[in-house]
């Protein structure tokens, strides 16, 4: 084995979903190594959130495997793959909007500190502990996205980019060692998207985390990664440093050059 | 436990206390008309869980309401009345015969049995879709019902059960209800619940599985319905099958979709609020005459007005009175701020 291998976190190969005659995504090969922070960009219906469901078992693959931490992952059930350590946001928010702020984190928090129902009719010490344990996740997550002062609104009162920061703070409150981000800067604001770029940053130090970022916002994914996979029409195109990607030809051509001519 | 628990539970051991009573002072009618109130807001409780927190509007909350009633009848007939009114009863169960409280505990868990078995399959549709699974299971409960004649004289009214549901009894099997499904309801499973019924993909994703989650909130309310049947069954003495069908289903849904599915506060509220009009308009459609002043019997009227204040509140109101917000007692040492954006829409 190389030392790349070792390293590894994720690994997929020969990873193939079509829909119908569709081929969403063909032979993805991706190696994403601990605590790096990976981009995959591409063109619209070019398979990123395709990736995103396969890895995270939303979706089934035809062909191909997936290991994660040296174990194989494919076609486990989605609360089993959380379990193991892979959270994600989704493209477009998904959260819980009836429900407090705190309570979406509360919710994402039991995963680590499970409770049976009848804990909860008797108060058990186990509830007490599992409840103490959450809150305290809960609350340094909420200060974490500044929004301990909006604990009590309902999720789905708060302004778009609140929402965005709601949702990757619920996604580490099940404690994961790799995130996985879905266009996390869609609809932000300049600023909003600097201070996320911080916090996914910081983030990687403090909880040691591994991420995945789709993002359509080019500087953003550029200030960012480490290393970028650029994906056209469900097939690799190229993967390397952002200024590799940046230089490479074929990209411009797929992807930043569609971008270009888009913004002109 | 918090604030707002220890108040509510105090106030029920009270109301509770006063109860004892209140059967002996209050008028016979008054007596009828809380204890009812007490059993339905019971019924109305149990179907929160899964209707309103866990977003599975089951129509077939009734069935097991039957259940709950005909399982408590068999087994509290006293083995006298049982050769006669049940002859063809099967040996195991003739010769068997528990009190009041046994016997309705026993039909809790009976009824919780038959909800795993039924919840398991229909707990996997969604939407609509379980709705009419839900309602299809009442009618399969009626028909079972009015064909097991071995077990509940069929269509033929099932009498003869010892009247033992008193005030006291009531409130205090509500009480325990509201206790238990409130501890619960606002422990982490009580969040999964509501998890499930905000998004279910999202749910997945932080590892909440959708089925036994719902199933959970599902059984549990089934064993308080069959609570709630059994202390009908001790009280009425004698139902038939037709009394655990549409109509009785209607008036349970209106109390709960009226007072707020998403709360226990508003389950009690709701039954409080249709109980309490229903019985002022059933005293009016009869007539009246104040001397002067006489109103003509209006029959009917009550129910019409209900349907009304149902339809009312659905385009007025449609989470109910309270939405899915429990009544609070706010913590008087650590005064939260109260930035709850609570404004309806
Ligand atoms: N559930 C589905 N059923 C049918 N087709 C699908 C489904 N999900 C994705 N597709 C198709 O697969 C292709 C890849 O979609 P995917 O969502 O992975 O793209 P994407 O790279 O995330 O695009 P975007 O930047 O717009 O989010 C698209 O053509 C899409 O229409
Ligand atoms: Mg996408």
């Amino acid at each position: 084995m190389t030392g790349a291998d070792t390293d590894a976190l994720l690994v997929t190969s020969g990873l193939t979903r079509t829909f119908g005659r569709l081929v969403a995504l063909r032979n993805l090969a991706i190696t994403v190594r601990r605590n790096e922070i990976f981009g995959v960009i591409g063109p619209n219906g070019s398979g990123k959130s395709t990736f995103f469901n396969l890895v995270t078992g939303f979706i089934r693959a035809d062909a191909g495997e997936i290991t994660f931490d040296g174990a194989p992952i494919a076609n486990l059930p989605a609360t089993e793959i959380v379990r193991r350590g892979i959270a994600r946001t989704f493209q477009g928010t998904r959260l819980f909007r009836g429900l407090s702020v705190r309570d979406n984190l509360l919710a994402a928090a039991a995963l680590r500190s499970p409770v049976n129902w009848w804990d909860g009719l008797l108060g058990t010490p186990v509830l007490a502990r599992a409840e103490a344990a959450s809150g305290r996740r809960a609350d340094e997550l909420l200060a974490m996205i500044s929004l301990t002062a909006r604990a009590d609104a309902k999720a789905g009162d708060l302004p778009y980019g609140d929402q965005r920061r709601l949702e990757l703070a619920r996604a580490l409150a099940t404690g994961p060692r790799l995130l996985m981000l879905d266009e996390p800067a869609a609809g932000m604001d300049a600023a909003e998207t600097k201070a996320l770029l911080d916090l996914i940053k910081d983030l990687r130090k403090r909880e040691n985390l591994t991420v995945i970022v789709v993002e359509h916002d080019m500087e953003l994914i550029m200030n960012l990664c480490d290393r970028v996979h650029v994906l056209a029409q469900g097939e690799t195109v190229f993967e390397g440093t952002p200024a590799e990607v940046q230089a490479h030809p074929k990209v411009r051509d797929v992807y930043l050059g569609a971008d270009e001519e888009a913004a002109a | 436990m918090s604030r707002t628990q220890t108040i509510w539970i105090g106030i029920g051991v009270v109301l509770l206390a006063l109860s004892f009573f209140a059967q002996n002072l209050l008028p016979d009618y008054a007596v009828r008309v809380l204890t009812i109130t007490c059993i339905n807001a019971l019924l109305v409780a149990s179907m929160a869980p899964a209707n309103g927190m866990t977003g599975v509007f089951s129509l077939g909350h009734v069935g097991f309401v039957a259940v709950g009633a005909y399982a408590a009848g068999i087994l509290s007939l006293p083995v006298a009345t049982k050769g006669s009114m049940l002859p063809d009863l099967p040996g195991w169960l003739a010769g068997w015969y528990l009190s009041f409280l046994p016997s309705t505990l026993v039909a809790g868990c009976v009824t919780a049995a038959v909800a795993i078995v039924v919840g398991a399959p229909l707990l996997r549709l969604s939407g609509h879709f379980v709705s009419v699974a839900t309602l299809g299971f009442l009618v399969i409960v009626n028909e079972i019902v009015i064909n097991a004649d071995s077990l509940t004289r069929g269509a033929r009214t099932f009498t003869g059960v010892p009247l033992e549901t008193t005030l006291p009894w009531a409130l205090g099997w509500l009480v325990v209800g509201l206790i238990a499904l409130g501890r619960i309801a606002s422990s982490p499973t009580g969040r999964a619940w509501r998890a499930t019924r905000e998004d279910v993909v999202a749910a997945r994703a932080i590892g909440i599985e959708t089925q036994p989650t719902r199933l959970s909130a599902f059984v549990l309310g089934a064993f308080f319905a069959g609570i709630g049947g059994a202390l009908y069954a001790h009280y009425l003495g004698s139902f038939s099958p037709k009394s655990f069908l549409f109509a009785y289903t209607f008036t349970l849904i209106s109390m709960l979709v009226i007072g707020g599915m998403g709360s226990l506060s508003g389950a009690v509220l709701g039954t409080v609020v249709v109980t309490a009009l229903s019985e002022v308009l059933r005293n009016l459609e009869r007539g009246m005459d104040f001397g002067a002043l006489s109103i003509p019997p209006l029959y009917g009227a009550s129910q019409i007005a209900l349907g009304l204040l149902f339809i009312a509140i659905m385009i007025l109101r449609p989470e109910g009175l309270l939405g899915p917000r429990e009544i609070r007692f706010p913590n008087a040492r650590s005064p939260k701020e109260t930035t709850h954006d609570s404004a309806a829409p």
